[in-house]
């Protein structure tokens, strides 16, 4: 562990002013917190208010696991797990089982979380209604005085366009029927996954804001009465797990352009091989495999 | 069979190394020294101080060095490196009327009291290759009149003020708040404005000064003053009860006399715009100060249709290169839950497309 920097890295009086802006967001379910973002060591953009929220989260007996696009093993995963085995010296975990806090990129764990567990989302753009309108304070009046029309008629127009709701990740949510809020860059699946035991925190470093929806906090997808919310579920089984309804990806395994799907949440697809799951394309997991 | 791909830790660790061989080059070339780049690539080492927010020219150099001459990088290192540093106290506003002037122009007065001072300037210079410069060091000694240098020079408005035909700017003595502690809150004070900019990409802030003169928010500017120079840091000390100068460091200030009609409230006479930036930066002055004056419509009652430069929230929302690279380089990172799913939608509605369009033909 490195011990020229202050435990986790951040100063404390940096901790304790993310931990103040963490409880209002608590307290204020869905609401957006300003929070004096720092910089750090990582660029802007690829997790700096996830990792500033993680660091505030954590204490030496913490375990962490970091996943991106639900891999542990993606290379910016590596580098935020890192970041915090040198910086705070805390153990690491891939199993979600075992970690206390989550920090992610993109996906919710397929295992359901307890209430001794923290999810630490990374937030590119928080506001919801960006891009619909690009003004940061006309969009705080606009949640100021509930003023989420703009979102509905969006919504609309895609049904009357396209026939279904045209967004398939960042699908907006309401929350304990209040606030409009940005459930980050998450496939639609993972929506339903939102109403949890789990804490979950929300960064947007860059964007200086902090967010949070406390455990068992009502969490609705918008739609409409004769265009309900559609999950979206898995076209097929996971090839080397055989899982039946996990986010899958697809990988091309060929120049013919053989598809492949497999389980995005590595270590959801290794424990059910490990418990003797096999799919199309998998064989048996082994020590050497691993 | 297919085995996922594994082992990202060691590819990035190799990536690390592999950067740190071509940082250095060719072994046969001899390293560059911390001090060479201070003292002879100045210019880059004083915007990475500027946009950086940190008085350091070692580490600024040092920082280049890591960066491979990528001054965006090489500003990134320091701005990490500084947002750990503790906060000691505020320093007193710095008195850039007593500087010592390297150099000093206006472009309103052919002649003022301190007069017009050159200094070391590319203004003039015919750009051509200087191939004498590849082949050996040149070491020309210069004359300067170290005298006109040192003498503390009046600030050029500070004559139109006299006559009130310049706006004065209101006096306060409320301590600015700090853009690197605080969110950003809009509106922005003017003082917060400032330290935007001075912070802000050279380009950017470049750009949005060039469209206000080419009639994007047109706020006639003419450079009242330029001025580069030393001037001396000082902290008030609790436990002295006074304040004791703790550095010397250099700055360039330009202030733009602006034409203004004029207001319901006001009478027609000058304004302001104000460019302060570390080191030795003219470009980025003048620019900011283009930048400031258009950002005050309001302040002056003057129309606003629209134009960027007058766009308070875009300016001070984009003009972070720390921020829109991290942000604009982050869509190289892996996005392939997102794009399943954009993948999906898009062959769900294509399907639909074509059973409908199969539907209409076949009722034609």
């Amino acid at each position: 562990m490195n011990t020229e920097y202050n435990f986790a890295y951040l100063d404390e009086q940096t901790k304790r002013m993310i931990r103040r802006a963490l409880l209002k967001g608590v307290a204020i379910p869905g609401y957006q917190v300003p929070f004096a973002s720092r910089e750090m060591p990582m660029p802007y953009g690829w997790g700096t208010g996830g990792v500033q929220v993680s660091a505030a989260c954590l204490v030496p007996d913490d375990t962490l696991k970091v996943i991106d696009q639900g891999a542990d093993d993606t290379t910016n995963a590596v580098s935020i797990r890192k970041f915090f085995e040198k910086t705070a010296g805390v153990e690491v975990t891939e199993e979600t089982a075992e970690a206390t806090v989550i920090q992610t990129r993109h996906r919710i764990p397929e295992r359901d979380l307890t209430e001794n567990q923290i999810l630490v989302y990374q937030v590119p753009i928080p506001e919801p209604l960006r891009f619909l309108e690009p003004r940061e304070t006309e969009t705080r009046k606009m949640h100021a005085l509930e003023e989420y029309g703009l979102m509905h008629v969006k919504l609309y127009e895609d049904i009357a366009r396209h026939g279904h709701i045209a967004t398939s990740y960042a699908y907006p949510v309401k929350i304990e029927g209040r606030y409009v809020m940005d459930p980050s860059p998450i496939p639609k699946f993972d929506n339903p996954k939102m109403e949890m035991a789990a804490l979950q925190l929300f960064g947007a470093g860059r964007e200086q804001r902090i967010y949070a929806v406390p455990p068992y906090t009502k969490v609705v997808s918008l739609d409409f009465e004769d265009h309900p919310f559609e999950r979206g579920g898995a076209q097929q089984a996971c090839g080397l797990c055989d899982a039946q309804d996990a986010y899958l990806d697809e990988v091309i395994m060929d120049d013919a352009g053989t598809r492949m799907f497999v389980c995005s949440d590595t270590d959801f697809c290794r424990e059910r091989r490990e418990a003797g799951h096999i799919g199309e394309m998998g064989m048996p997991i082994t020590e050497d495999a691993a | 069979m297919y085995v996922a791909v594994k082992g990202g830790e060691k590819a990035i660790d190799n990536a690390h190394a592999w950067l740190g061989e071509m940082r250095r080059g060719d072994l046969d070339v001899a390293e560059l020294s911390i001090a060479q780049i201070r003292n002879q690539l100045g210019l880059a080492v004083d915007r990475v101080m500027a946009e950086g927010s940190l008085y350091d020219p070692d580490l600024a150099a040092l920082a280049i060095k890591q960066s491979r001459g990528d001054l965006i990088e090489a500003i990134f290192l320091v701005r990490a490196y500084r947002t750990t540093l503790p906060r000691f106290g505020a320093g007193q506003p710095i008195k850039t009327g007593d500087m010592a002037c390297m150099r000093r122009i206006s472009a309103t007065f052919k002649d003022a009291p301190g007069g017009q001072v050159l200094g070391p300037t590319f203004d003039y210079t015919h750009r051509l290759l200087d191939f004498k410069l590849a082949a050996e060091g040149v070491t020309d000694e210069a004359e300067k009149a170290e005298a006109i240098m040192n003498e503390a020079k009046p600030h050029i408005t500070s004559f139109l003020n006299q006559e009130g035909l310049i706006q004065s700017e209101p006096s306060c003595d409320e301590a600015p708040s700090d853009l690197t502690r605080e969110p950003l809150e809009l509106p922005a004070s003017r003082a917060l404005r400032l330290q935007a900019l001075t912070r802000g990409d050279e380009g950017f802030v470049l750009g949005m000064g060039y469209s206000t003169q080419r009639g994007y928010g047109r706020n006639h500017a003419f450079v009242g003053e330029l001025r580069i120079g030393d001037v001396a840091v000082e902290l008030d000390i609790p436990e002295l009860g006074f304040a004791v100068e703790i550095a010397d460091i250099e700055v360039s200030e330009c202030e733009t006399v602006n034409q203004f009609a004029g207001s319901k409230t006001e009478p027609p006479q000058f304004t302001r715009g104000y460019g302060l930036v570390f080191g030795q930066s003219e470009r980025k002055a003048i620019s900011m100060a283009l930048v400031d004056r258009a950002l005050r419509w309001k302040e002056l009652g003057e129309d606003n249709p629209g134009t960027p430069a007058q766009d308070e929230e875009f300016v001070l929302y984009h003009c972070d290169n720390i921020q829109a690279t991290g942000f604009v380089e982050h869509i190289k990172l892996p996005h392939y839950v997102d794009f399943q799913a954009e993948l999906e939608l898009v062959r769900t509605l294509r399907k639909e497309a074509t059973e409908a369009n199969a539907l209409r033909e076949a009722a034609e």
